[in-house]
């Protein structure tokens, strides 16, 4: 601070430090607070709001804890978004590897550009193509049944399959470029050394790649992860009668019920569930805030 | 690894197959808007049209919607870039634990689900009795694009020579100099990019905007009730028309790269 003021004066250091303040305490802290404190509040008339019924109970999480299918889907939501972070990390590492040491350097910034189109389209517009092509007269089972590897159209919208597949096209490349940040940092001398001593391929990548990767697996997974159990669009879009996701049981409260209380709960249940990711994936991978947010 | 293996043509292969997984969808999708059936499809292939064209342009409520957008995108990018500008300025100068948790509190916003950020917003402003509406929509998205300004502009403070300030300072410059002469045209590459990164980033936005909007429209959504409601290949040729502005966006800037390091080579170059 008094750098600061050395620096740049009061005035600005002021102005720098209104603006962060009006952030971090406008925009992020004291909302979060609210929506928390909201949660226990009874959802009530605008009348009797201040009055003897309005005080803090449990109530709106027993709502949740109370309801079978609520807690089927708040699981489902987490399995089924573990999954896509795995499938995820399988399908990325191998791109990681090749664009950060197999790829000639001077194609890999191409490679990047023809990768960011799909990241600047809109995800509901990357959705609604998934929408498309796994209809039941889609090209998809035309292509199939054309080169004849079924003779049945396969029914895609059933169950929780489109959504993986959904999501898994729509949150791929916030894995990808972690982890290729993270490789590309690592000196290949180390990978010749280790194939120089004798090291097999897969010895190499467990031993020296993927240890060396952890900040970017830990980072990339985080990102895919909160992003997949917060996703609206490709459920809402891909899923099915028997496939349901927990956000939108938080929409059902918030716009069908118009219980913003309950559904503040239930909202804080979500954030409550990604902060719980991010601090195991921390532990796990041994690794800092500030390796995960680059 | 610069001596050709074995191994690399599967790396080849697999680099193909996934290009062609990432942007074969869009082709299928922008390929529909010129199907003349009402279904959006590529197959069966009815008939070339270009009649959804024409509807999504006699489309009001998709003009309105996409003002909006523009709109709520400038608003983004006018708060969040001082925003995340002045908070790096701030946390580079503190040190230890005001540090860690200044820190944890800027990027908590990214690792924060939309619809919990959208939900926050709408009931914290509500209870100062602002209604949902646009506005809240940039308060929503400027609470977690701030922090990629913020990212952005730290990264590139780290290369900054804070020597060039003591200097300007002995020399007699004023505060108000400094920060205009000598920091903010060595953040300035930072500053650019993170306008451009907020004002994608808030066009694309979903999630926080449906919760906050109240009964406005943005490009997003409504694309997200058009298909919810009756689907027409009018989306597709929306969504061809955006794929073509990100493709020449994209080609611009792959020419722009490529001149400057032609020069750059031409300049390293022996005379």
């Amino acid at each position: 601070m008094n750098d600061l003021l050395a620096r740049y004066g009061a005035a600005l250091t002021a102005l720098f430090a209104a603006l962060t303040a009006f952030w971090l305490l406008a925009l992020v802290v004291l909302p979060d607070l609210y929506l928390f404190e909201n949660s226990f509040r009874p959802y009530l008339p605008l009348a009797d709001m201040g009055g003897p019924k309005d005080f803090y109970s449990l109530n709106n999480y027993l709502t949740f804890f109370r309801s079978p299918i609520h807690i089927q889907v708040f699981v489902w939501t987490i399995v089924y978004s573990s999954v896509v972070t795995v499938l995820c990390f399988v399908i990325a590492y191998p791109l990681a590897y090749y664009l950060a040491k197999v790829a000639r350097s001077n194609v890999v910034p191409t490679l990047f550009l023809l990768l960011l189109i799909p990241l600047w389209v809109s995800e509901v517009l990357r959705a609604f193509a998934w929408f498309i092509i796994l209809a039941l007269k889609g090209p998809l089972n035309f292509a199939l049944l054309g080169i004849g590897i079924v003779d049945q159209p396969i029914r895609w919208m059933t169950g929780f399959r489109s959504v993986v597949i959904g999501l898994v096209y729509t949150y791929v490349l916030f894995m990808l470029f972690p982890l290729y940040n993270a490789i590309q940092s690592l000196d290949t001398n180390q990978i010749e050394a280790a194939e120089d001593l004798g090291s097999p391929w897969w010895r190499t990548h467990w031993r020296v790649i993927l240890p060396h990767a952890k900040p970017g697996i830990a980072s990339g997974s985080v990102m895919v992860f909160m992003l997949s159990a917060g996703s609206i669009l490709v459920p809402t879009l891909l899923a099915s009668t028997n496939s349901r996701w927990f956000t939108e049981i938080i929409q059902q409260w918030m716009f069908e019920s118009q219980d913003w209380n309950t559904g503040s709960a239930y909202a804080f249940l979500l954030l409550l569930l990604c902060t719980v990711f991010v601090s195991v994936v921390m532990r796990l991978f041994r690794v800092k805030l500030s390796d995960i947010a680059k | 690894m610069s001596q050709a293996r074995r191994s690399d043509w599967l790396f080849h292969l697999y680099m193909v197959l996934f290009l062609a997984y990432m942007l074969l969808p869009l082709i299928v999708m922008g390929g529909a808007a010129f199907n003349d059936s009402r279904f959006p499809s590529v197959y069966p292939w009815v008939g070339f049209t270009d009649r959804w064209f024409v509807e999504l342009w006699n489309d009001g409520r998709m003009w309105i919607a996409f003002g909006n957008t523009i709109v709520v995108a400038f608003a983004v990018v006018v708060l969040s870039v001082p925003i995340g500008t002045a908070a790096a300025i701030l946390i580079n100068s503190v040190a230890g634990t005001t540090r860690a948790v200044l820190y944890g509190l800027m990027v908590a916003p990214i690792l924060t689900p939309g619809a919990v950020i959208g939900i926050s917003t709408l009931l914290f402003w509500n209870k100062f009795s602002v209604p949902a509406g646009l506005h809240l929509s940039v308060l929503g998205q400027v609470s977690y694009i701030a922090a990629f300004v913020m990212l952005l502009v730290l990264a590139r403070l780290q290369s900054f020579d804070r020597a060039l300030e003591e200097a300007a300072l002995d020399l007699g410059a004023s505060h108000a100099q400094v920060v205009r002469r000598i920091l903010l045209p060595h953040l300035y590459p930072a500053i650019g990019a993170g306008a451009a990164i907020a004002f994608f980033q808030s066009i694309e936005n979903f999630n926080t905007t449906l919760f906050t909007r109240g009964t406005y429209d943005t490009l997003t959504v409504y694309v997200f009730s058009k298909v919810r409601s009756g689907i027409t290949p009018t989306i597709n040729a929306l969504a061809l028309i955006l794929i073509s502005v990100t493709v020449v966006c994209a080609i611009w800037y792959e020419i722009a790269r490529r001149r400057s390091e032609r020069r750059a080579a031409l300049e390293a170059a022996p005379a």
